[in-house]
């Protein structure tokens, strides 16, 4: 919302003058603690003290061209001089604005004496738009036509910022929150600031003469609302013998600094008093309105009409919600014979746009409601200043008075221009099928402090209340307050805040004119102790153990393309958007892997390719998760958190994966979490999607009876990972993966990499794996002996099935089982291999004797050999 | 022979000509000098006061002295051994110093020729300011608490006192998900549906920090992201009032941003806060005196915060009158795009290593 300075001052003397920075500043300080941000400060105007007025002496033609003319000037200092000039629109006599060579434009162009076909310029005369007036940019501005010869009747050489009554001026580019629509206006800004400050306040009313009109109102036409759900009220006034006339140059020169078109003294009149009191109307020319009154109706599915802007817009098209049928439609302004002429609160049509022509007015200004307005302009996309201001909501008792306030400036323009005044019918057309009433609320003095931490009287909340609309008075009998709240008062709040209607609205409007600034801080302790809980320590913890292993922490978007996540092998029970920003990035991802091989091949792409990345995030399917809060029963689309780590450095594969999992598992304390290994063949593509069949493996750790130890948010679906058979045994829950990236995969994302690890992890099911008990095994003092073991094993059988039943046999005298060396090859026959293992034994009382060690060596052997195809390698 | 008696209170005169006691000693000791390793100072040695040294040869001449001479001569001689041991005793430390050294120069290994192997890796920026975020509040004695990204319409505007063509829907875009109903699920626009779960967990007093991803339907710029992160904050209690806020914010903010950084408030909308506010800091750059970064106000903007609405009391079931809150957020990207100066938030979701190894 723009703000002109000289325009605030039209309704309170503030101090601020647009030359004196200090004083700027302190006004925006003030409108920034009033909940009026300025997000900045325009200066205007500052060109126009070189501008003056001039009177056109003599026109003539220049030898050899035929669109420029020699002009001769009265510049009023007791001189005349020469312009060439190559505007068409004005006649010798009339008083225009000329500036000086040497002289500065607002906005900077600076004027040169030229010379052209051998004539010497020394100025320019201006056209509005070359003083920041109007969009004319093709004719000069012709201050007064008095006709040839005539004394000009202004004073020639003054400057044209005196001429208009307007200096250099400020623009606060001002940022409204949605719930203060009386800020969308003049009036209601500088209100605010008059409270602020302790000044008076006053809207300006012009003494303005209408001639007497010979018809009432409801002679001339009429106003009916069909549909109360979309309009509360509509009402039409009737001018008649309107001339149609450029407006006065305050206002076209407020409508220009407000960014807005001047165009006739009857559209302007209807945007200037928008913008001054914050109420949109809407002129009609009664004779092409088709017939002489209006409807506001809702739109019948697929009605059409060009709006002013000549777009053809079709309403009620939007598919409509359930039963509330008649809320979810649009609202339609229809003439007397049911023609639209207008879409309610948005754009008026263009058939009964004003024009040249036009000589009587319709002037309609209603009170449509905001959700209707907001839904109709978001069916037609179409955001007007009148939409805003509907949507946020207009001063319902506002509406008489804004539409009487556009026939004055109508009247006013004519005054101007010399005409005789417009013929004003008596009476309003009005249709209210809802009264306003204003909202009275009990204010309870101790309430508003205790909210506040202040200690504001009572007088003293009236005081700051009472200057920006409210009235404030002693409850009114019988009104009920809850117990022993003397002191309460009513606070009838102002028509124009459509945002207050409980006390802790009004507590918040003492709070701003108190000043937040001035409410002292207070501490606030917590009565807990803070810690991080399980799962976030965890989530740090792994995070620095990945970090530690080289890994640098990505992030990747949640909204990804399906085609992304097929590539990595996901293409089922996706969560799709409804309505995503890009049609390729349309739904949630299912795991983190597309991601990561993007930022692989982004990397690569910079010739960085060899590296590890990781990420911590959520992922989404759509095996549905009952969301139970009584509340409502909603299906909720499954989200867990996961993390992956890609392992892509030069030498990393499977192997790498492995080794950065043992770390995560020993730096984390956790047990009883294995590698369980199936069968490629087996393997259905579940939890291991995207990966390399024969070298990836799920990480299980045992079911602690019936599921429900799940933990945290997320962990929906029992002992799979989203898809049916996607768990390695009945009894067992999956933790995450662990392995190679699929081949196929790693060239879908066209990456160089000939093996790229992988681990992923499910962060909430890692949480509540079994952790390292509290109490310490005591450590031998005894010397230790070791045994190493080679067994030649079927290919079929994993190392960890032989690892595990060696620990099984060792007892607790085995200190550590430790894989040493696997050998394939000679001396092995095909489908085996010899794996070789190294046993410490140590008694916590005493040194192994060699009987003692080639017993529990026996021990081994016979339970590997008699539980696994495996045999001792000679 | 002495040819005068001599009294016999006088010592006889050394039995040892002293020079040519010189003579030995300045013949091994230049020998031991002159040893250039081990072996030729042990050769050195034996020459010096092996058994077929000249040395050797006094001493047994000792025996055949006079007693009353033999104790001035055993002396000359002990005092003579005592010097070459020394000087032995010295050639060897110096040959052993010299060994060492060049022992060591052979082990030489030139630190700054390593060639490079992978280093630690770093924490994502966001993770980071998150983390430190979080451990402010922790050590405030808050819970860190968190909330799903995929939330009901209930949750993310309803509970939240923002009710259908409530106009701050339209200001905020959202990502609808499809579940077969028209707009009941999203993407959560804010964390400040944790509000609503934390009230309704139904453990009063709250003092808890949210931070989380969150999602709007902005087109990417260098300001904007269609998924970002915010912390959010909650505090119910009995008497909670505004100038706790104030206070709180006055808490955390010099100890996130700095002692040196100073907060403030101004009035805002927030359908879920009332008296709703905007919180702004001092400008860390210009230490307010006003810059670019901070538009030359000296003040960047930082979040909204506000009251608990009493609505959203009264949709969880919590009494506003014997309860009231505060509540604030910020987001934690652009936090770390002002601190580290990043000019472009796409950067953070680009993961170009040589972004994230800066961090
Ligand atoms: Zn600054």
């Amino acid at each position: 919302m723009r703000a002109p300075l000289s325009w605030l001052k039209a309704f309170t003397p503030l101090a601020a003058e647009a030359r004196h920075p200090d004083s700027l500043q302190e006004l925006s300080e003030s409108l920034d603690s009033l909940g009026l941000v300025v997000a900045g400060i325009e200066h205007v105007g500052e060109g126009l003290d070189e501008v003056v007025l001039s009177q056109v002496l003599e026109i003539s033609p220049i030898d050899g061209a035929d669109r420029i003319r020699r002009v001769l000037v009265d510049t009023g200092d007791g001189r005349t001089t020469d312009v060439v000039c190559g505007a068409w629109n004005f006649e010798v006599g009339d008083v225009v604005p000329f500036i000086r060579a040497g002289g500065e434009l607002p906005g900077g162009i600076r004027i040169e004496k030229r010379k052209m076909r051998g004539v010497t310029s020394n100025g320019m005369l201006c056209s509005p738009a070359e003083l920041g007036l109007a969009g004319d940019r093709a004719g000069l501005m012709i201050v007064a036509r008095p006709g040839a010869g005539q004394p000009p009747g202004l004073d020639l050489g003054l400057a044209m910022s005196e001429h208009l009554g307007i200096g250099h001026d400020a623009v606060f580019d001002l940022e409204v929150e949605a719930n203060r629509p009386d800020c969308l206006s003049m009036s209601g800004i500088a209100r605010d600031l008059a409270a602020h400050y302790g000044l008076p306040f006053e809207v300006p009313e012009q003494d303005v003469r209408f001639s007497p009109g010979s018809s009432p109102a409801g002679d001339l036409g009429s106003v009916r609302v069909e549909t109360p759900e979309l309009c509360l009220r509509l009402t039409a006034r009737v001018m008649r013998g309107v001339a149609v006339v450029p407006s006065p140059a305050y206002v076209q020169r407020r409508l220009t600094l407000m960014g807005m078109r001047p165009i006739n003294c009857v559209v302007d009149a209807s945007n200037y008093v928008m913008l001054e009191l914050g109420q949109p109307t809407h002129p009609y020319d009664i004779e092409q309105l088709g017939g002489r009154g209006l409807v506001a109706r809702a739109a019948h599915r697929g009605e059409s009409i060009v709006t002013l802007d000549g777009e053809t817009r079709f309403l009620g098209t939007r598919p409509v919600r359930g039963s509330d049928e008649l809320t979810s439609l649009d609202c339609l302004i229809c003439n007397a014979n049911d023609v639209p002429v207008g879409i309610g609160g948005v754009i008026g049509g263009q058939a009964s746009e004003i024009s040249d022509r036009t000589t009587s007015v319709l002037l309609e200004a209603a009170l449509f409601l905001p959700v209707a307005v907001a839904r109709t302009s978001r069916s037609v996309n179409l955001r007007t200043e009148a939409s805003l201001r509907f949507e946020r909501g207009v001063d319902p008792e506002g509406v008489e008075r804004a539409s009487l306030r556009v026939c004055q400036l109508v009247a006013e323009a004519a005054a101007a221009a010399g005409l005789p005044a417009p013929e004003l019918a008596p009476g309003l057309l009005d249709d209210a099928p809802a009264t306003f009433a204003r909202a009275r609320v009990i204010v309870r003095p101790e309430r508003v402090n205790a909210l506040l931490g202040t200690d504001i009287g009572a007088e003293q909340m009236a005081g700051l209340l009472g200057p920006i609309g409210y009235l404030v008075a002693p409850p009114a009998e019988g009104v009920a307050t809850s117990s022993g709240d003397a002191g309460a008062f009513e606070a009838v709040v102002p028509s124009w805040r459509p945002d207050v209607s409980r006390e802790v609205d009004v507590i918040e409007d003492i709070a701003r004119m108190f000043g937040y600034r001035k409410i002292p801080p207070t501490e606030r302790r917590s009565p807990y102790v803070g810690r991080l809980d399980e799962v976030q320590l965890l989530r740090r913890r792994l995070r620095r153990v990945l970090a530690g292993l080289g890994a640098h922490e990505a992030w990747t978007s949640s909204i990804v393309s399906p085609a992304d996540q097929a590539r990595a092998g996901l293409s089922e029970d996706l969560v799709r958007l409804s309505n995503p920003m890009v049609a390729e990035e349309s739904v949630l991802r299912a795991g983190l892997m597309a991601g990561l091989m993007a930022a692989l091949r982004h990397n690569s792409g910079h010739r960085r390719p060899w590296l590890r990345l990781f990420e911590v995030g959520d992922v989404f399917s759509l095996v549905p998760l009952l969301a139970g809060n009584g509340r409502e029963e909603l299906l909720l689309p499954d989200e867990r958190e996961r993390l992956a780590l890609v392992l892509a450095l030069e030498d990393d594969d499977a192997s790498s994966a492995v080794h950065a999992w043992r770390v995560v598992q020993d730096a984390l304390g956790i047990v009883g979490v294995a590698i369980e290994q199936g069968d490629p063949e087996e393997s259905s593509r579940g939890a291991l999607a995207g990966l390399h069949l024969a070298r990836s493996a799920r990480i299980c750790m045992p079911s602690p009876e019936a599921g429900g130890a799940d933990g945290g948010a997320g962990n929906g679906s029992p002992a799979g990972d989203g898809s049916p058979g996607g768990g390695a045994s009945a009894e067992s829950i999956l933790v995450g993966t662990v392995g190679e990236v699929d081949l196929d995969v790693v060239a879908a994302f066209g990456l160089p990499h000939r093996r790229i690890g992988w681990l992923e992890l499910n962060v909430n099911r890692l949480a509540s794996a079994p952790r390292r008990p509290v109490v310490v095994a005591p450590v031998s003092r005894y010397p230790s002996s070791d045994v190493d073991l080679a067994f030649v094993v079927d290919e079929s059988v994993p190392s960890y099935r032989v690892e595990e039943t060696l620990r099984q046999a060792a007892t607790a005298l085995c200190e550590s089982i430790e894989l040493f060396d696997v050998y394939r090859g000679t001396g092995v026959p095909d489908g085996r291999r010899s794996l070789a293992f190294r046993l410490r034994f140590c008694a916590l009382d005493h040194t192994l004797n060699d009987a003692e060690v080639a017993s529990l060596r026996r021990r081994c052997i016979d339970a590997v050999e008699g539980a696994l195809p495996a045999t001792l390698r000679g | 022979m002495a040819t005068e008696p001599s009294p016999t209170t006088s010592a006889p005169s050394p039995p040892f000509d002293s020079t040519e006691l010189a003579e030995i000693e300045s013949e091994a000791a230049s020998r031991i000098d002159a040893a250039a390793d081990i072996e030729a100072l042990e050769e050195a040695e034996r020459l010096a006061v092996g058994k077929r040294s000249r040395f050797a040869l006094l001493y047994q001449q000792l025996r055949s002295f006079d007693p009353a001479v033999r104790k001035g001569g055993g002396q000359q001689l002990q005092e003579l051994r005592r010097r070459l041991d020394e000087a032995l005793e010295r050639r060897r430390a110096a040959l052993s110093a010299e060994e060492r050294a060049s022992r060591l120069l052979e082990d030489r290994l030139d630190l700054t020729e390593v060639m490079s192997s992978p280093l630690q890796g770093h924490l994502h920026v966001v993770t980071q300011v998150r983390e430190e975020l979080e451990d402010v509040f922790v050590g405030m004695g808050y819970e860190v608490a968190e909330g799903p990204e995929i939330e009901s319409d209930w949750y993310n505007f309803e509970a939240l006192n923002i009710p259908p063509d409530h106009p701050a829907r339209s200001s905020v875009d959202t990502f609808f998900v499809d579940s077969g109903q028209a707009e009941t699920l999203l993407l959560r626009t804010h964390t400040s549906p944790v509000q609503i779960h934390l009230l309704e967990r139904g453990r009063l007093p709250i003092y808890a920090v949210v931070p989380g991803r969150v999602y709007r339907r902005d087109t990417p710029d260098a300001t904007h992201l269609p998924v970002f992160h915010q912390l959010e904050g909650l505090v119910v209690d009995r008497g909670v009032s505004f100038g706790d806020l104030a206070g709180t914010i006055e808490t955390f903010v010099p100890a996130i941003f700095g002692a040196s950084v100073r907060s403030r408030l101004r009035p805002g909308y927030f359908p879920f806060t009332e008296p709703s506010a905007e919180f702004e800091i001092s400008c860390a750059i210009c230490d307010g005196s006003g810059c670019r970064t901070c538009s030359g106000t000296g003040w960047i903007e930082l979040g909204g915060c506000g009251m608990v609405h009493p609505a959203v009391f009264e949709q969880t079931g919590v009494d506003p009158e014997e309860w009231s809150g505060f509540a604030f957020g910020f987001g934690i990207d652009r936090l770390a795009i002002m601190r580290h100066g990043i000019a472009d938030l796409r950067l953070l979701v680009e993961n170009d290593v040589r972004f994230l190894e800066q961090f």
